[in-house]
């Protein structure tokens, strides 16, 4: 059973062949069922699969498969990729617990995606190009998931990060659009360049970027600060790819995409690559305290920041997307302080609810016409009943409401926080507050209330007229979705020791993970913290916005144009780097360059105007040139035997 | 009493493929007196195309038959049969078999009937091949001869142009000065050695030690000397640009292809194998003749308006290039050497062949103003011209980048500063190839709208210009060609003045590149480009006679000309595809070395 492992990354690698070669001919909406198929046969190849490693000892979970499976000693690989001196990078799959869960929620979240995409992305131009881009991003995330080293993680990784590209800038006729594609991959390639450093240096230290083997000779790394670097490098990849500070302002830009693919790559699991990352190499985390408690602070400080932006914000994606950057600086937080299962238990629920909240919001902006102002929705709970039930237990979810799934999730991750720094669990619980508040905002700005899209805008745009529930293939998902985002808690409860994602994962991170044993009573006492905070967060949020959409004084400039982080980027970096560029243009390119080129040139023109009067014409002058070259050999020859 | 003369054993293999040419000349020349006069052009080129098919096919039975049964030597030791000489062989059987397809069109256009100059190509090249095989060195200088003789003829062929006369008596002048050099040369290795016998020198070489080694050295650099006159290496180059520019275009192509491959090949065989012992003597002088032909041999191209003489300039840098595999002094670099010697043969016969269609009646359309626009006129000549001098260039997909490669590759491995010039040398010369291609696909510019055009001083030439003009111009044996001077401007882009808003957007750069196109298309009339570059014409007399150019019609292309540009492209291109067959025919060649 364990040989379907390597059909997980194959068949979306097919899919995008098929659609690629053929998707114009297939056309819609046939294109989007095959692209749908692909994932689902990668669903099933995965369930497959996790049947097949749970069904060993739990010592005996870690593989290197390929069409085979052999175990970390005897690695079975498709085939030697790169093998250049010491450095051999062989293409491999490492299945274990952790590759394992990811798969499963990235597969799942995938192909319920890929189905609610087929009715969203009805009717565009680039129908199929679409599925063609979205199969691409699924092969490189499993791929991602899956490498056995960092050489192939990375290809993954810049894989997902281009397929983010595509599909932000799907729309790329619109400028903002455009623009927004580029801010993310840019933002990213900062991080790649960590991502980089961090494999030259651990190379450089153990001479091998297969996990297995680095992990063996980590001793290599410590001392002299090595470790710590390697770490903080592969942490500031993790920033980028995860929209943490200081790389996290790509995320709401990229919004700017089609939503399916908002709830898909920037919900539920590329944005979340760089916090599986840090889970993979948790033993070269273990060498750092240092780093550890760097991540954390930037965990947790980005959680804060983010929520607080989340509370500002009038566009249900932007909200939501602050919304993600604070839930991944929850599951960080985790890692820094090593609850690293907490951290994946997160981000298992987060996929299901934030995914469903992504898909909700778009299911809304598809009945009102694009429309994504939450100015103008409100009262929607009547028109668009499915859609309003499952945002409610999202809504919940997030919020952290007993006994929906993030209560569950944050709650193991408060509690870790608690045992490890009074302050970080501080901040995370304010962060709880200010999360359940913005998304009761969102609630109720958007379901609850008058319904202001019957009225004319205050800009004068006119008011929608028959805002619809979406068909059954974007339905669907969203009661899947729903149910999880309500029992996905489910995995992990606190009481429960057989069977959970603590046992499951508990042997990939071994002695490394952070255990805080609380007493029952303190757990109780936490969890009930928890709640009492969520409650009167939402409580709040329910006296302010359940009428009233406009609220100045709770959205703040400050807020509203997110801590004036691109501002300063703009101040900082932005216009120097303009000016700089100016200088060289005017400076290093007109001058220097071009200057070495034409004086190239010109030193050509004369030397040649001057050797050319040599050539005269007249004979005599030739054969005077033939004798003095004869002469000049000469006098070398015979130089040679009489001074020899 | 009459002594009996020992003549020695001859095995006629050894020396078919001369056999072949020389016969089938001899045959030709009488046959050709006995036919019609109408019928004679045709009969002497079918005559011409067969006899060198037939050497190539004798060439390839010596190769079958070297490789089956290695190497020999034949007529008492005289020559010798190996892999190397049947790659000659093969080589300029291919050369005399494309030179004739070139030459059928141009001895009709230029009205000259008569199998000359097939005859004297034929007996021209029997020398090159003879200078492949020659196993002493009296052989080789009979080969040089051979080649050179008829190639002095063949310089002179077209009698109604002044500039054929003075460029065959230019090249026969220092043709024989050269020849002399060369037999003081190969007096004094006899007398160092007490052998002419390139196998017997090498012999004794190898056993003894010379106490003093003056006069072997003083031959050897005679010798060095005749031969880089006849492979054109500066500073013993100076005919060629004259010699290339006066003899009929047809002609020049046959004598960069195989005066240089046959010069080439004894070169090789004399000084690798035979005085390989003395490298370390000789392999300096290489290395500084190498240098100085890569660079001159590029700079100069590049001041160049008229396209033969550009051609001739190149020619000498390619020279360079060979003379990198001569300077290896291995195995690896003879057979790169080889290599670069059969693509450049291809290359030149067929970038020749289309200078010769373009040069029109008289050969006087060699100005470099004649190639603007010839796309829309003649799409797939400029095509082919444009593939053949990327080609030169060294483009990838292309023999010339292989060639480049191998030479470069054997030099790299001791001479790195050698190989680094060479490398400077492609790029400079990369600009007047591209030159010509981009002109080519410019549009064709109505000069005669503009008035008051100077003409591009075609007059201020003797050679390359129309036979009547030349005439006149003609005083004593001085050309000013090289006092004439182009435009030359710009192979990067052109500078900004830094008052000038940089920021401007997508105006600037249509602007830079029209700056760029402007000044890389150096045809341009000197009224508008050469004040602004301050560089104007300084002897430009008469105007152009822009209706004389235009009234000559359209270009006709003669169909045996396009087959052998299409033979030269098509094997440029394959070949550049599909390296192999040729790299391993040159390294088994070297394999098959007879040292």
């Amino acid at each position: 059973m364990l040989h379907a492992a390597f059909l997980m990354p194959l068949f979306p690698l097919a899919g995008f062949v098929v659609l690629l070669a053929f998707g114009r001919r297939i056309g819609e909406p046939f294109a989007g069922w095959i692209g749908t198929a692909a994932i689902a046969g990668s669903f099933v190849s995965a369930c497959v699969t996790l049947a097949g490693l749970a069904g060993r000892s739990s010592a005996a979970r870690s593989l290197t498969c390929s069409v085979s499976c052999g175990t970390a000693a005897q690695p079975h690989a498709f085939f030697t990729w790169i093998s250049v001196g010491g450095l051999h990078v062989k293409a491999a799959i490492l299945l274990d617990p952790l590759s394992m869960t990811m798969c499963m929620f990235v597969t799942g979240v995938s192909m319920l995606i890929h189905l609610y995409s087929v009715g969203y992305m009805k009717g565009d131009r680039d129908f199929t190009k679409f599925f063609v881009y979205l199969n691409a991003f699924v092969f490189s995330m499993l791929v991602l998931v899956l490498a056995n080293n960092l050489l192939v993680t990375f290809v993954g990784w810049e894989g997902v990060g281009v397929c983010s590209y595509w599909l932000v800038a799907f729309w790329f006729h619109r400028d903002s659009a455009a623009s927004a594609g580029k801010k993310a991959f840019i933002y990213n390639r900062i991080g790649d360049v960590g991502f980089l450093l961090a494999m030259f240096l651990i190379f450089s230290k153990t001479g091998t970027l297969t996990y297995v083997s680095v992990f063996a000779h980590r001793h290599l790394l410590s001392g002299g600060g090595t470790a710590t670097a390697a770490v903080l490098l592969l942490f500031l990849a993790a920033t980028g790819k995860s929209a943490q500070i200081p790389l996290f302002n790509w995320l709401p830009d990229a919004m700017e995409g089609p939503t399916p693919v908002s709830a898909l790559i920037h919900a539920a699991t590329m944005v979340t690559a760089g916090v599986y990352l840090l889970c993979r190499v948790n033993p070269l985390l273990a060498l750092s305290p240092d780093a550890m408690w760097v991540i954390a602070a930037i965990g947790g400080a980005t959680a804060f920041v983010a929520a607080t932006i989340a509370c500002a914000q009038q566009d249900i994606k932007k909200a939501l997307a602050f919304s993600t950057v604070s839930q991944i600086g929850y599951m960080v937080l985790a890692v820094g302080t090593g609850a690293y299962v907490a951290a994946i238990f997160l981000m298992v629920c987060h996929a299901c609810y934030k995914g469903l909240l992504f898909l909700g919001a778009g299911s809304v902006i598809h009945g009102l016409e694009d429309e994504q102002d939450m100015q103008r929705m409100g009262g929607l709970r009547r028109v668009m009943p499915w859609t309003f039930v499952t945002f409610l237990t999202a809504w919940l979810a997030l919020a952290a409401i007993p006994p929906f799934s993030g209560f569950w999730a944050k709650g193991d991750i408060l509690t870790n926080v608690y045992g490890k720094s009074l302050p970080l669990y501080a901040l995370g619980l304010l962060t709880a507050f200010f999360t359940a508040y913005y998304m009761s905002r969102v609630f109720f700005l958007t379901f609850t209330g008058r319904e202001r899209w019957r009225e004319t805008a205050p800009d004068g745009r006119p008011p929608h007229h028959s805002p619809h529930e979406a068909p059954w293939a974007m339905r669907a998902p969203l009661v899947i979705l729903a149910f999880f985002a309500v029992f996905a808690g489910a995995v992990n409860l606190p009481w429960v020791h057989v069977g959970t994602l603590d046992t499951w994962l508990g042997p990939v991170f071994g002695s490394r993970l952070f255990a805080a044993h609380q007493s029952a009573g303190a757990q109780v006492g936490l969890a009930l913290g928890d709640a009492v905070v969520a409650i009167a967060a939402v409580l709040v949020a329910w006296r302010l916005w359940r009428r009233s959409a406009t609220r100045p004084a709770l959205e703040p400039a400050f807020l509203r144009r997110v801590w004036y982080w691109d501002n300063v980027y703009d101040a900082a970096i932005g216009r120097p780097g303009q000016a700089l560029a100016r200088a060289y243009a005017v400076v290093v390119d007109a001058r220097v360059i071009d200057g070495a080129v034409n004086g190239a040139a010109r030193l050509v023109r004369s030397t040649a105007t001057g050797v050319r009067r040599v050539q005269t014409g007249y004979v005599r002058n030739y054969v005077l040139g033939i004798a003095l070259g004869m002469a000049a050999i000469l006098a070398f020859m015979l130089s040679r035997t009489w001074w020899s | 009493m009459i002594a009996a003369i020992a003549t020695p054993h001859i095995r006629i293999l050894a020396i078919l493929p001369e056999i072949v040419l020389l016969g089938g000349a001899i045959l030709l020349l009488a046959v050709g007196s006995l036919v019609q006069r109408q019928l004679r052009a045709r009969l002497a080129t079918v005559c011409t195309l067969v006899i060198s098919a037939a050497a190539l096919g004798v060439s390839l039975w010596q190769w079958a038959d070297v490789s089956g049964r290695g190497p020999f030597t034949a007529v008492d030791h005289a020559v010798v049969v190996d892999g190397f000489s049947a790659f000659v062989n093969v080589l300029v059987s291919c050369a005399i078999f494309l030179t004739a397809l070139v030459a059928d069109g141009y001895l009709r256009r230029e009205d000259v009937v008569g199998p000359e100059m097939h005859v004297l190509a034929m007996v021209s090249a029997s020398g090159a091949m003879i200078m492949g095989s020659a196993n002493d060195l009296i052989v080789v200088f009979l080969g040089l001869e051979i080649l050179s003789i008829a190639l002095y003829v063949l310089a002179a062929f077209n009698h109604r142009r002044a500039a054929s006369g003075e460029a065959a008596l230019k090249y026969f002048i220092l043709g024989s000065f050269s020849s002399a050099v060369f037999v003081y040369g190969i007096a004094l290795v006899y007398g160092a050695t007490g052998s002419s016998n390139l196998a017997q020198i090498a012999g004794f070489l190898s056993k003894n030690v010379l106490a003093s080694d003056g006069l072997l050295l003083a031959g050897m650099s005679l010798l060095l000397v005749g031969f880089a006159f006849k492979v054109a290496a500066v500073p013993f180059h100076m005919w060629t640009p004259d010699v290339y520019q006066g003899a009929p275009s047809p002609v020049t192509g046959f004598m960069a292809a195989v005066a240089k491959a046959g010069a080439f090949a004894a070169l090789l065989r004399v000084f690798v194998s035979t005085f390989g012992v003395l490298r370390t003597d000789w392999q300096p002088i290489i290395y500084a003749l190498a240098i100085v032909t890569l660079l001159l041999g590029a700079f100069l191209a590049v001041v160049q308006r008229d396209v033969k003489r550009m051609l001739a300039y190149s020619s000498i840098n390619h020279a360079g290039f060979v003379l990198l595999g001569l300077e290896a002094a291995s195995g690896r670099g003879v057979s790169a050497s080889l290599y670069y010697l059969f693509a450049y043969m291809f290359m030149v016969i067929g970038s020749f062949a289309v200078v010769t269609v373009v040069g029109r009646r008289g050969d006087a359309a060699h100005d470099i103003a004649s190639y603007r626009g010839l796309a829309r006129r003649q799409p797939l000549l400029a095509l082919a011209f444009a593939v053949l001098l990327l080609a030169q260039a060294g483009a990838p997909f292309t023999t010339g980048l292989w060639a480049k490669l191998q030479v470069v590759l054997a030099s790299v491995d001791h001479a790195i500063p050698l190989a680094v010039v060479a490398m400077v040398s492609a790029a400079v010369a990369a600009f007047f190839y591209l030159r010509v291609a981009v002109l080519m696909y410019s549009p064709a510019a109505d000069v005669g709208t503009v008035p008051g055009v100077q003409a591009p001083a075609e007059d201020a030439r003797p050679l390359g210009s129309g036979a009547a003009r030349a005439a006149m111009a003609t005083e004593g044996d001085r050309t000013k060609a090289e006092t004439q001077s182009e435009p030359l401007v710009g192979i990067g882009a052109p500078e900004i003045p830094p008052t000038r808003p940089v920021w401007t957007g997508i105006e600037r750069n249509v602007a830079v590149l029209n700056r760029l196109n402007a000044s890389l298309l150096l045809d341009g009339d000197p009224v508008t480009l050469g004040p602004a570059l301050g560089t104007a014409a300084r002897d430009s007399g008469e105007t152009l006679d822009v209706t004389a150019v235009r009234s000559a019609g359209p270009l006709k292309v003669p169909p045996l000309s396009a087959a052998a540009i299409g033979l030269c492209v098509a094997v440029t291109v394959v070949l550049g595809f599909w390296p192999g067959p040729l790299t391993s025919f040159a390294h088994h060649a070297t394999l098959l070395f007879l040292p």
